[in-house]
């Protein structure tokens, strides 16, 4: 049977990167059908066409889906089940909001953040903030799973897969969308960049996190932040890097002023290369970090910023 | 109204995680064990909209191991009202799947009628997150996942949510399931007092069987390993080694 890949789609824009991640990870288990939901998904749905492996894609555009609203979605998917036997999603919060709606209305058990794909009913998966992996063999008949998509390269192109046009499930009328504040920013989107820095605690306020972006910017990278500098307001929520903000596997992690939590760690030691600065030399993040240097960090971001 | 908040007993947070060296899971025997760090959040939030006169009683609910009721007395001792204990394993090792959770959720959902189910977004051992969003499916309910703000205003509750991209809002019409972040509130610690006062509130003790819930695994687990650890790095001393070395290693 045929996979439902529910697409990654934001005021109907495709996000392309994490839904071609999913794709590449499920395309070994059938046919993957895309969907993408939206007010306005006519267009994620041609380009999510073009991601190779994808056999089909289905666009559902009414204003009920609008802002991915957990009840409505849910209910969308739902009425498409029947002829499906995996239902996916990158690991995004809107799947996440979601994927665990269409379990508990299908009677199946959802499998989150999976990391590995090892046959169509077999699943990796970390537990424990990552400090270790389950494999767990599903008996349900449907499989509703969130793929880890940091784990995953991106599936490649190809010519367009044909687009089908379907009607959204009846809205169940439960909520409705009030605003969004959403960051606006120039940078890569985190959890695709090729390069990320990171502050921590030790960067010690919202204003001296500028020298953290400043050595982003230098490198065209995306900016994180530890959670204990989210919680102390140096930085905004949607940059959290760890077991509960974003998981990033860049090909280069620059940890600045992070102590290393366990935490923080899940949510990044999957990056290739690992940089860390910190004047504690004692830091955990050191443990994890490819290259370490123990620095006062605003002596020693400035210098790495001008010298690069 | 009456607010209804499940709570897990997991592994604390400070305790280093130790995978068993069979493959079989993770040792939790003579491991300190506290309420996830979630799930206080979502009693502190039960117990700020009581003392704002938002909700009359706060019942707190426990699906595990018998030692769950320790957990229990915690959220009594913050302040929840009464406590009810369903024992669906007898093996601190069996996590009972968040699909049967829901399901007993929803079954004392449907005998005590809160007005809202206040819960953790995610246990911090499975990571599943998942209960909260498959309660609501199973009531039909609406849903408000990963909440910084809540705002209960009559028949409808505003939820600010954590996304991805930041920030949403969304307004969800009561009875709703609502599932909290980590930065909705700072949880209280409970005093001696009311620790002792704990010991004497309530706690009803349940089975699955009284609620006619089946809570056999759907995902059988078939081995549990440590991560790949990754290869010792090394120090430089200087920024201009560091420069060095990440352009022989072709990172910049």
């Amino acid at each position: 049977m045929a996979v439902l890949l529910l697409a990654e789609v934001n005021d109907g824009e495709l996000s392309l990167d994490a839904t071609a991640k999913a794709v590449n990870a499920v395309a070994q288990l059938g046919d993957v059908h895309v969907l993408c939901a939206g007010g306005h998904a006519a267009a994620a749905g041609d380009e999510a066409a073009k991601i190779a492996g994808v056999a089909k894609v289905l666009v559902a555009e009414d204003a009920s889906l609008g802002h991915r609203l957990a009840e409505s979605t849910a209910a969308l998917i739902v009425s498409l089940a029947d002829t499906y036997e995996h239902i996916v999603a990158p690991a995004t919060t809107d799947a996440k909001n979601v994927l665990p709606r269409v379990a508990a209305l299908l009677d199946v058990m959802v499998i989150s953040d999976v990391s590995g794909v090892i046959d169509g009913a077999t699943f990796e998966r970390p537990i424990y903030a990552g400090n270790a992996v389950q494999t767990v063999k599903s008996s349900d008949a449907k499989k509703v799973v969130s793929i880890r998509t940091s784990t995953f390269d991106a599936a490649g192109d190809q010519a367009a897969a044909p687009v089908e046009t379907i009607g959204a499930a009846e809205n169940p009328g439960l909520s409705e969308w009030v605003e969004d504040k959403l960051a606006e920013s120039d940078r890569p989107e985190l959890t695709s960049a090729g390069v990320v820095v990171s502050g921590g605690r030790g960067v010690g306020s919202e204003e001296d996190f500028k020298i953290i972006e400043a050595l982003a910017d230098k490198l065209g990278a995306a900016v994180g932040a530890s959670r204990a500098a989210v919680d102390s307001g140096f930085a905004p929520n949607d940059w959290q890097v760890g077991q509960t903000g974003k998981v990033v596997a860049p090909d280069l992690y620059i940890a600045v002023g992070i102590s290393g939590a366990i935490q923080h760690l899940a949510g990044m030691k999957d990056s290739k290369v690992i940089v860390a600065i910190n004047k504690d030399e004692e830091a955990p993040i050191f443990q994890v970090a490819d290259y370490g240097l123990v620095a006062d960090l605003f002596t020693a971001v400035p210098e790495l910023t001008e010298k690069l | 109204m009456k607010v209804l908040v499940p709570v897990k007993r997991v592994i604390d947070y400070n305790v280093k995680v130790r995978v068993k060296a069979d493959g079989s899971g993770v040792d939790l025997a003579n491991v300190k064990m506290s309420m996830n760090p979630f799930d206080e959040i979502a009693v502190e939030e039960a117990i700020r909209l009581k003392e704002a006169g938002k909700a009359e009683e706060i019942v707190a609910v426990s699906i595990g191991v018998k030692q769950a009721q320790e957990t229990l007395r915690t959220a009594l001792a913050m302040g929840a009202d009464r406590a009810i204990l369903v024992v669906a394993a007898d093996d601190v090792h069996k996590d009972i799947e968040p699909l049967a959770v829901a399901k007993i959720l929803a079954k004392i959902v449907e005998e005590e009628a809160p007005g809202l189910v206040l819960c953790g977004k995610q246990a911090i051992d499975n990571d599943m997150n998942a209960t909260g969003q498959m309660t609501a499916a199973l009531l039909g309910w609406s849903q408000a996942t990963f909440a910084s703000e809540v705002d209960i205003e009559g028949e409808t509750a505003k939820v600010t949510r954590e996304v991805d991209g930041g920030l949403q809002t969304i307004s969800v019409k009561m009875p709703a399931v609502v599932t909290v972040d980590l930065r909705l509130n700072e949880p209280r610690y409970a005093s001696l007092p009311n620790i002792m006062k704990a010991k004497k509130k309530p706690l009803e003790e349940k089975t699955p069987e009284d609620y006619g819930v089946d809570v056999s695994p759907r995902l059988e687990v078939l081995k549990t390993e440590e991560p790949p650890a990754r290869a010792a790095g090394e120090m430089v001393g200087s920024v201009d080694e560091l420069i060095a070395k990440l352009k022989a290693a072709g990172a910049v």
